[in-house]
């Protein structure tokens, strides 16, 4: 079966990023496919690459990473609540005059049309927020 | 069309579960997840809520998320169905649509 999962909650704020990325990965070992992780609202702070939690905490922003490289998941950043909160990949931060960019390897920003797709194309849309 | 529906906040903060239980229809099922399980915890306020509900919707709750607060298997109420992660995608690929109460 296929998946899309969207997350509007930030990392390390409550709990939703942490389920959300432990449903993944039990979905993958049931044999499912995840279309697409779209993060929205707070859920977009899941994809700077600029995360240094403790040493004895999860880095669930690798975790993401490392489920993109591993199973190809398209992970997707919302661009509105991106530029609100200072998710910058290399283009947008050009295009806004910016001096950095902090998008984390294997997530994209995009728009909110890539929910949508991702509903139409998936049997099931699943939702992990606060 | 038997929706799946989510609660992760505990009826104690929030009243999304009871909402949730009051707008279920009869076949669709629920799961407690994240805070949400505190409402499994038998002899709670929200036990006959629960209980009542029992009738005619199907209640699980994530186990990972009772360990992590401390609520033992033998406390949660009976019938309730405790499942991992997995059992979780299992939920969701049963059911026709995940309705999460956010």
């Amino acid at each position: 079966m296929k998946f899309t999962v969207q997350v509007n909650e930030g990392p390390y704020q409550h709990q939703a990023a942490d389920t959300a990325q432990q449903f993944v990965r039990a979905a993958l070992e049931k044999g499912h496919e995840i279309y697409r992780v779209f993060f929205y609202h707070d859920g977009v702070n899941n994809g700077t690459r600029l995360t240094v939690p403790p040493q004895d905490d999860r880095h669930l922003q690798k975790g993401w990473t490392e489920l993109a490289e591993k199973h190809g998941i398209d992970l997707v950043i919302c661009i509105a609540a991106a530029q609100r909160r200072g998710i910058m990949d290399p283009d947008e931060a050009k295009r806004q005059g910016l001096d950095a960019d902090n998008i984390a390897p294997g997530f994209r920003i995009s728009g909110l049309g890539q929910l949508i797709e991702g509903g139409i194309q998936s049997d099931r849309t699943i939702v992990f927020g606060d | 069309m038997a929706i799946l529906h989510i609660v992760n906040k505990s009826p104690y903060e929030r009243n999304n579960l009871a909402s949730c239980l009051r707008l279920a229809k009869a076949g669709a099922g629920v799961i407690l997840i994240e805070d949400g399980v505190v409402a499994a915890a038998d002899g709670g306020k929200f036990s006959g809520m629960i209980k009542d509900a029992m009738k005619d919707l199907k209640i699980s709750v994530l186990g990972p998320d009772l360990d992590a607060r401390g609520i033992s298997r033998d406390k949660v109420i009976e019938g309730i169905d405790v499942v991992d992660y997995g059992g979780f995608v299992d939920l969701v690929a049963e059911y026709d649509c995940p309705q999460s109460w956010l």
